[in-house]
């Protein structure tokens, strides 16, 4: 008797165990003795069981959700000032960054209430008279471990703002900052689509994003120190 | 329906299908191992934005101009300022390990006094009534010159306050911690009258004759030699080494020439009397310029014939004749001397037999020369008046004996301090300041150190860090760190041109520290009377900026000021000597006469070999401990675990049967040590070598315990002519452990 004869022979003991003890309605555990039928079904609820879990509710469980301490409109402050993205994300004298605003440059327009925005209000009460600084929730920002220079990629590279950010500047509310529990990165990183798929240069961030352009404009792809792969240009 | 086995199954099979083809697995993957590299106590530097502070750099004598960055108000980085005449840009191992002085963990956060053995925390006027109490006390008993102080400069702001201190006190006891600066000075006061610094022009030489200076090992202004050194070698100039071992600095030399340690002098002088027979040296200078030459010239060559000085150094006659003739025949020759980094004074007749050399070919006061740099003038405070109490404590002799009888040209004696204190039944230091020092570490025989330290009844400590000193002394006054407080560095040690830096604070305090300059002005109001009225200023800041005066807007935008004016050969006509002239004899040049080369202390037939220490640009070597940094970078030829090596030539290893990186017991008549063996053919056979810097039992744990400390090891020998201590080296044994 081969090893599969066996099986089918404690499988069929075992069945008409079961069918003894409960009674059961014979048209049902008929067409189960054949083939198919509940365990095709039970294989299709699995499937898709798993890919509402893995699809659906796994992203919701992954990302924390975040809002941001103040509702900030860029539309608004963008009819406002006169240079653009540069009037307040500026490069300082020595070709640093600045990011994310500093409570001073904000206090420059909004040392009292300017308009009548309930958000506005809070901010200058709660942040603006206390004198304490925002903690502003960056979408963008990279891991520690790597070296980005926007020096390097705006003014000398020429890129704008839109080709790795997107439409912030068009943004009138911001929307909730969501980190990964596991790696504490913010979504933007890995990107909104949770299968990594992405469509516009700006929806994904990962190294793969970074390399891409630069392998498609040949730049800075070898490092000093191995003259291959550059892994030192960003990993400083 | 019914659940059965296979339907279980299947959902588990259906399920595994179907998530394979979701990103779950892949981003989970992908999530973890992200997470695996964001250990959360790795450390990140802090984000925001980046600023610098113009400053000067106090962690050694070198006076070089830092920039300090900071991101936010956190220092993350120290570099060395473009363009500074001292170290354009550059910036030294120990320089760049700043941040760790600054955060690391061995900080005295508050004053504190010991109290049964234990540190307690105290307030600022706790520990001032404390010192006045005890200083108001043995003034009216009139043993006010029972105060000394111990400070690692005589010259800028804050050494100046405290010997005024000590003057209007009542006390001729300060004393300046010994370094080849004593023997540089002396040999400059001896030959030319006046108290000046050396300056040591290298960038205009054509070729430099170091005698044992570690020009690339912390010698003088560390960062300065080492640009000096890469311009005259850019320029096709030459160097040799003169040194028993091969140094990183004979490494880089263009010859190394490794005479019997001790007979560098000799060397000197030998060298001297082919450069006159030959008729070699500069005529101008021997004929218009300087006194003395014929007894100089009988006592060369009576003395130092090639033969003789052959024998004595261990060089072939060819090699000695050649060395002088290239020596002489270059355009600007330099020579050099003071061991290693110049911690160790050494012997005056070393140091009179280079400068002589020096003379002899002309290179004084002249760029790619020795330089004779006047003293620092800038603080110019009217003078303290002193009460009866003050004038007769000012009128007793110094404790160190320096400036009087057997060493009247010498100012101080620190390495004299522990023997009279420990053969007297009272020590006659009552009170001991210590400021920038570390005693009870870099001095020799740091036993009898300790045991002098133990007899004295006060023991102040300035210092910032729980150092050897600090943890024997009974109260700690935590200065600010250099990176927290205003000071000037008045001159860069061995920098040709005067030169004053500024130290400016780049972070606000963070513990409950306060300057030393606030502290003795603070102390001295607490005295009341004319101790007080001597330091009418209202703080340290204030005394300054009134000190460095129109000076001072210049410090704060440059972080220096230089004399742009000065020039070497404006100094030739000032030879303040009877003669007027440079005198390569004299009657207080009672040194040379009896030139004999410094023998090592220790009995020869028990302990074999000899030891000498050694400095690395990875070890610090002046009073404050080596931060992390350096320990870390630190070769595995140095120190391997907490082992220290000791450098053998693998001969010398194999008469004794010890093999390469095994233990062995290092021994002198001071002591003994667990080391490792490590054969080094660099090493002349029958001498070793161990580094300086090691060897500590205090600090953190970063540096306490690890290797040996080549000063609790060694003898003291006093030199005839100075006082100060001139051993080079000291005699040992190693045995298999």
């Amino acid at each position: 008797m081969s090893t599969e004869d066996k099986a089918n022979e404690v499988s069929a003991e075992a069945q008409d165990q079961e069918s003894i003890t409960p009674p059961t309605d014979p048209e049902q555990t008929a067409p189960g003795k054949g083939a198919g039928g509940p365990i095709t079904l039970f294989f299709i609820l699995g499937l898709v069981a798993s890919l509402v879990l893995g699809w659906v509710i796994f992203p919701q469980l992954l990302y924390s959700h975040k809002e941001q301490p103040i509702q900030f409109n860029h539309v608004l402050h963008n009819q406002e000032v006169e240079d653009g993205c540069e009037s307040c994300h500026f490069f300082r004298e020595d070709g640093t960054y600045s990011g994310v605003p500093k409570l001073a440059q904000c206090i420059d327009c909004h040392e009292e209430v300017l308009g009548e925005s309930e958000e506005e209000a809070k901010f200058v009460n709660q942040y603006v008279l206390k004198d304490r600084e925002v903690p502003w929730l960056v979408y963008s920002r990279q891991p520690d471990c790597v070296f980005f220079s926007h020096v390097a990629h705006v003014k000398m590279g020429q890129m704008d703002c839109v080709t790795c950010h997107g439409d912030v500047g068009e943004s009138e509310s911001l929307r909730p900052y969501e980190a990964n529990r596991i790696s504490g990165y913010s979504r933007n990183i890995w990107g909104k689509n949770i299968a990594g798929i992405k469509f516009n240069s700006w929806d994904r961030m990962k190294m793969d994003d970074c390399s891409e352009c630069h392998v498609r404009n040949n730049v800075n792809q070898g490092s000093v120190q191995t003259l291959k792969g550059g892994c030192f240009v960003c990993h400083k | 329906m019914k659940i059965d086995r296979r339907s279980f199954l299947s959902f588990v099979i259906g399920g595994a299908a179907g998530t394979a083809l979701t990103p779950l697995p892949w981003k989970l993957t992908d999530d973890i191992s992200i997470w695996s590299q964001n250990w959360p106590w790795t450390p990140v530097p802090e984000k925001g934005e980046t600023t610098y502070v113009t400053s000067t750099c106090t962690l050694c004598p070198g006076g070089c101009g830092i920039n300090v960055r900071l991101v936010g108000d956190r220092v993350v980085k120290i570099e060395g300022i473009k363009g500074h005449p001292v170290n354009d840009g550059g910036v030294c191992t120990l320089g760049l390990s700043g941040p760790q002085l600054l955060y690391g963990p061995n900080r005295v956060q508050s004053p504190k006094k010991k109290v049964n053995g234990k540190w307690r925390n105290i307030s600022w006027d706790a520990a001032f009534s404390e010192i006045a109490e005890k200083l108001a006390d043995l003034r009216s008993k009139g043993q006010s010159h029972s105060l000394a102080c111990i400070c690692d400069s005589d010259r800028g702001t804050v050494p100046e306050l405290l010997d005024r201190f000590l003057t209007v006190y009542g006390s001729p006891n300060f004393i300046r911690t010994p370094s080849i600066q004593d023997n540089y000075e002396l040999a400059l006061y001896l030959t030319q009258g006046v108290r000046a610094v050396p300056g040591f022009n290298i960038q205009d030489s054509d070729f430099i004759l170091s005698f044992g200076a570690g020009l690339v090992e912390g010698w003088e202004s560390p960062v300065y030699m080492f640009r000096g050194k890469s311009a005259l070698k850019e320029k096709g100039g030459r160097m040799d080494q003169i040194e028993p071992r091969l140094s990183k600095t004979a490494a880089k030399s263009d010859k190394w020439i490794a005479v019997k340690p001790g007979t560098e002098g000799a060397l000197a002088l030998g060298l001297a009397n082919v450069i006159i027979k030959e008729g070699l040296f500069d005529r101008d200078f021997v004929e218009n310029r300087a006194a003395g030459f014929a007894e100089y010239k009988k006592f060369v060559s009576d003395g130092f014939s090639i033969d003789a000085v052959s024998k004595k150094t261990g060089l072939d006659a060819p090699v000695i004749v050649a060395l002088a003739k290239d020596f002489a025949g270059a355009r600007k020759p330099l020579a050099i001397c003071g061991r290693g980094a110049g911690t160790s004074p050494g012997s005056l007749q070393d140091f009179l037999a280079v400068h002589l050399l020096n003379a002899l070919v002309g290179s004084i006061n002249r760029a790619g020369g020795i330089v004779a740099l006047p003293e620092p003038d800038y603080i110019n405070w009217p003078e303290g008046e002193m009460d009866a109490a003050a004038s007769r404590g000012m009128q007793q002799p110094r404790i160190d004996g320096a400036g009087s009888g057997k060493y009247k040209s010498t100012r101080y004696l620190l390495n004299r301090l522990p023997e009279v204190i420990n053969s007297a039944q009272d020590s006659p230091v009552q009170v001991l300041l210590v400021a920038g020092a570390n005693p009870l570490y870099a001095m020799t025989d740091t036993e009898a150190v300790a045991k002098a330290f133990e007899k004295i009844p006060l023991v102040v400590s300035f210092s910032s860090y729980m150092d050897e000193t600090a943890a024997a002394a009974d109260l700690i006054l935590p200065n600010h760190v250099f990176l927290e407080r205003y000071e000037d560095v008045p001159f860069a040690r061995g920098f040709p041109k005067p030169i004053i830096g500024l130290v400016q604070p780049v972070v606000e305090p963070l513990y409950n520290t306060r300057h030393s300059g606030d502290v003795i002005i603070q102390l001295a109001q607490k005295m009341g009377g004319t101790v007080a009225e001597a330091f009418a200023w209202d703080s340290y800041d204030a005394c300054l900026e009134e000190s460095l005066a129109d000076k001072w807007d210049t410090l704060l935008e440059d972080g220096y000021w230089i004399d742009a004016e000065f020039s070497e050969t404006a100094q030739t006509q000032e030879f303040e000597t009877d003669s007027a002239k440079f005198e390569f004899s004299n009657s207080d040049i009672n040194a040379l006469p009896v030139y004999h080369s410094v023998r090592v202390p220790g009995d020869e037939s028990f302990y074999p070999l000899l030891l000498v220490p050694y400095d690395t640009m990875r070890l610090a070597s002046s009073y404050i401990g080596s931060p992390p940094f350096l320990v870390k970078a630190l070769e595995d030829t140095v120190l391997q675990g907490n082992n220290v090596l000791v450098e053998v030539n693998p001969a010398t290893a194999k008469n004794l049967g010890l093999s390469d990186r095994k233990y062995a017991t290092l021994t002198t008549a001071r002591g003994s040590a667990k080391v490792k063996i490590y054969f080094f053919d660099g090493i002349m056979p029958g001498v070793i070598a161990i580094p300086r810097g090691l060897g500590h039992t205090a600090y953190d744990k970063f540096l306490a315990g690890k290797g040996v400390n080549y000063n609790a090891l060694r003898e003291p020998l006093e030199d005839a002519a100075t006082g100060l201590d001139a051993a080079w080296g000291v005699r040992a044994k190693l045995t298999k452990a």
